[in-house]
């Protein structure tokens, strides 16, 4: 926006090469870690819901409502506990995916057929068994579109750390706005929506090799 | 726990209640903005929605329409508006208001969008039938039974339009805009964790609130004969 400034400078892009490469490795390891923790958290709490259909009201309000806070609000709160870390900005991360990796696992094993289960009972499965064999196999492509969102959500949300002092992609768009040079600010915005793209498409190409026998139907 | 008396302490400071930064005038501008721009979004995506899906065309953009939405981080569509206001307003609109009510449009439609044209998509077409077989107009069918019905639904995708404007809104406070967001990014700036911890916990209330009022209204809307709960995303 500085008069006779054009739009992308690049030749600036290209000479910071380097910088980008650095912004990337950050944001992927703070959605890679984030997506990580959040599915095993997840996972445990969708387990205790399966289990103790009792305890998913609670469990659905409390994360639900960590998912309303407006994210630069939630980042913050901790600020003053945990400093500007990555600790900090995980804590935050985690928090959001929990909601849509609960509900699609929890969906995706109750939407197992009850004859799947009582044949799979009829042929001597134990719980376990049946769980890791019969219910996550069957339940994998709802789970895949949750992990597939909360990976899409969480590579946005990463951009926001960037105020608290990490941010990946999102220290650029940061610094492009302070400086007013919109070179940075274009070039962090459109390649943190690149790598929520590719994530995707990664993702999907992860399902299929994960689930070969929904390819024949 | 120093730290909360502190906040309680900052809550409790008169000046904070006077001239351009008081908590008031911050709410005010941060629900106006909001306000305006899920506004903006039923005007665009209601209509949109509704024709679609009473003839269900181009459903695969409709549906997938709410994807690309979540693809783009509400920070980057700020970043990416500050130019886009800067050309088409000006470079003295290129900060404030106008790149913050930019980006908060386009992030208000897709889920308004998407679960308008969910919601009346999944009216029975038995009752549609009946209803066009009963003599009933097109825009009458469109009013009388697919509205109501879809109603629910078309509620919880402004409530997730809303929840999300009104989280970009305290965003809007990086490119100098005003909000609640502003106590946040100068408690940031100034270490002042007070300040910083008073605009957070207003933003969150904000939310919550946001919230739960188009959770009650929702209920509301449903007809008392079929009161069951549904929600597409």
């Amino acid at each position: 926006m500085i008069p006779g400034e054009p739009l992308i400078r690049w030749d600036w892009i290209a000479s910071h090469l380097d910088e980008y490469a650095f912004r990337l490795v950050e944001h992927v390891q703070l959605t890679v870690i984030a997506v990580g923790v959040g599915f095993v958290i997840a996972f445990a709490l969708s387990l205790l819901i399966l289990r103790m259909p009792r305890t998913e009201t609670p469990i659905t309000w409390v994360t639900g409502t960590l998912y309303t806070i407006p994210s630069l609000a939630l980042f913050v709160i901790l600020v003053p506990y945990t400093g500007f870390t990555i600790l900090t900005a995980e804590i935050g991360l985690v928090s959001y995916t929990l909601l849509i990796l609960i509900r699609n696992i929890v969906r995706g094993i109750r939407g197992v057929p009850a004859e799947v289960r009582e044949a799979a009972v009829g042929m001597g499965y134990a719980p376990r068994e049946m769980l890791w064999r019969i219910e996550l196999p069957l339940a994998l492509a709802v789970i895949m579109a949750g992990v597939r969102l909360a990976t899409i959500t969480t590579i946005g949300l990463v951009t926001v750390t960037s105020l608290i002092g990490q941010g990946g992609f999102g220290f650029l768009i940061l610094i492009g706005i302070q400086r007013f040079f919109t070179t940075e600010l274009i070039a962090g915005a459109v390649l943190s929506v690149a790598l929520a793209v590719v994530a995707d498409a990664l993702l999907v190409l992860l399902q299929r090799r994960l689930t070969p026998w929904a390819r024949a139907a | 726990m120093t730290l909360l008396r502190d906040v309680a302490r900052w809550f409790a400071e008169p000046a904070h209640y006077r001239g351009t930064d008081a908590v008031q005038a911050r709410l005010l501008e941060h629900v106006e903005v909001s306000g305006l721009a899920v506004l903006i979004g039923v005007l665009l995506a209601l209509p949109l929605g509704l024709y679609l899906g009473h003839t269900g065309r181009l459903g695969f953009v409709a549906v997938n329409v709410a994807n690309i939405g979540r693809a783009i981080p509400s920070l980057a569509a700020i970043a990416l508006a500050i130019p886009v206001a800067g050309t088409l307003l000006g470079a003295q609109n290129a900060l404030g208001f106008w790149p913050t009510f930019l980006a908060m449009v386009p992030l208000a439609i897709p889920p308004i969008l998407t679960n308008t044209y969910v919601a009346v998509r999944g009216v029975d077409r038995d009752v549609t039938e009946a209803a066009r077989g009963m003599g009933l107009s097109e825009a009458g069918i469109l009013r009388g039974i697919e509205l109501p019905l879809a109603m629910p639904l078309i509620l919880a995708g402004i409530r997730t339009a809303a929840v999300s404007v009104v989280a970009t809104a305290t965003l809007g406070a990086v490119v100098a805009f005003g909000g609640l967001g502003r106590y946040i990014v100068d408690g940031l700036a100034l270490r002042e964790y007070d300040r910083l911890m008073a605009g957070a916990l207003l933003v969150a209330l904000l939310a919550i609130v946001v919230e739960f009022t188009f959770g009650a209204l929702e209920r509301l809307s449903v007809s008392p004969g079929i009161r069951s709960e549904r929600r597409a995303f």
